[in-house]
């Protein structure tokens, strides 16, 4: 979808303001929702481009006032209503008004490093990649309604595919209940003034990661 | 989205303008009751949530990615290997936890400076550099990095040379990327231990450079 969440390119937003010496997290409750999303990660109820499309669907005012950790917490909240795992009672009442269901996979403390670790996102290929380093391509123009990974200003524009990076799950086909449908992903490689025009830094090149379906020949 | 949703959207909303300490008291209020509930409801082991938040305040940091960056610095087999696949590269130095597939390292060179962003989210590679400091999930950050990476090193009191290419990495795919930078001069004598001293977490994101040798304790 169009949503505020894809940023890049933006302006007005102001400086970027690093602090030094910044804490892993700024109040424990922090660390407890982060907690909470990752063990419920682990439990693979959903997937992550569903969990990303859910911020997605945030207001954008929302989106942009609320902090990270709050983000995280409310996903995690409306995922489980939405799956039928807590209802909006328990949460309103802070406690389990009826028996949980069992989890696909339950995280007990002592395997806490498998929950730290990402899963691979690769699967075995079912057809030769369709480009090879050095085509050019040209990234399509789609503005789907639902969860994609293909930034607007990256949309309609020729690049080089700089890297085949292997077979990986499809976000526009998982975070839809479509299933993996796996496509080949590629590092597609564009000089600025393809994106900005004729005023970009000459000095600047972006890449994105781009699936099959995101490309045509160019 | 639901009625209800939105119900919830205004009441964080409503929590969001008020100062600080309200704000922060009541989304703490909503954080605990949500672990009791998946606590009694037997989704969640308490102990299992204070393990992974001790982790990543104690054993997940860019301490991670500042060895497999000084051992690169020191050992030309091992940087090639890194560069070739940076999830096995880094999978040998065991941080206890095995590293998360599609890690790539992008290298550093005079003509050619790299930095990564995720335009889209927030895609770190926590596994090598810890949690996502908050600016690099800020709005500004992920805006500008794309259209003016220079104005952003600025932000960072970092200004290279006017013809070194700018290689922006938007992470928009599970591909996790760590930028190797390059070994500061002076220090060809310098041991993988005292050289790690020098690896800041921005220079494996690509908005710092490393510490002089000058500024190492």
């Amino acid at each position: 979808m169009n949503g505020i969440h894809d940023m890049g390119g933006m302006e007005g937003f102001g400086p970027v303001m690093p602090k030094p010496n910044e804490p892993p997290f700024h109040h424990p409750w922090e660390g407890r929702a982060l907690a909470m999303n990752r063990a419920l990660g682990y439990a693979k109820i959903w997937n992550i481009d569903k969990s990303r499309a859910k911020i997605e669907e945030m207001p954008p005012h929302d989106y942009l006032t609320w902090t990270y950790y709050q983000k995280w917490a409310f996903r995690l909240e409306q995922l489980l209503i939405e799956y039928g795992y807590i209802g909006n009672d328990e949460v309103k009442a802070g406690r389990a008004l009826r028996p949980g269901k069992p989890l696909p996979r339950f995280l007990p403390a002592a395997e806490v490093s498998k929950a730290l670790s990402r899963g691979s996102y690769a699967r075995e290929p079912d057809r030769p990649a369709r480009y090879k380093v050095g085509d050019r391509v040209r990234t399509k123009n789609i503005h789907p309604h639902t969860h994609t990974r293909l930034p607007r200003y990256a949309r309609d524009k020729t690049g080089i595919i700089e890297c085949v990076r292997g077979f990986h799950v499809f976000p526009d086909s998982i975070a839809v209940g479509q299933g993996e449908n796996p496509q080949w992903l590629y590092t597609v490689l564009f000089d600025a003034r393809t994106l900005w025009g004729e005023g970009a830094d000459p000095t600047l090149k972006v890449s994105i990661e781009a699936w099959d379906p995101y490309l045509e020949p160019a | 989205m639901a009625g209800h949703d939105h119900h919830d959207h205004d009441h964080h909303h409503h929590d969001h303008d008020h100062a600080h300490g309200s704000e922060l008291s009541e989304t703490q209020l909503r954080v605990r009751a949500l672990e009791t509930v998946l606590t009694e409801k037997g989704y969640v082991d308490p102990k299992a949530l204070d393990a992974i938040v001790e982790a990543y305040e104690t054993r997940i940091g860019p301490h991670n990615g500042a060895r497999a960056v000084a051992k690169a610095w020191v050992d030309p087999a091992f940087k090639q290997a890194l560069l070739a696949d940076a999830t096995a590269a880094v999978g040998t130095l065991g941080f206890g936890s095995r590293v998360g597939d599609h890690l790539v390292a992008v290298e550093n060179t005079p003509t050619r400076h790299n930095m990564v962003v995720c335009t889209l989210c927030s895609c770190y590679p926590w596994e090598v550099l810890g949690l996502p400091p908050t600016w690099y999930k800020s709005a500004p950050y992920r805006s500008r990095t794309v259209i003016d990476p220079r104005g952003v090193l600025k932000d960072f009191g970092v200004t290279l040379p006017s013809d070194t290419e700018i290689r922006v990495w938007d992470s928009t795919a599970e591909t996790r990327f760590i930028v190797l930078p390059m070994r500061p001069a002076g220090t060809e004598s310098w041991s993988e231990d005292q050289l790690a001293e020098l690896v800041t977490r921005d220079s494996m994101i690509g908005t710092g450079l490393p510490k002089p040798p000058g500024a190492a304790r």
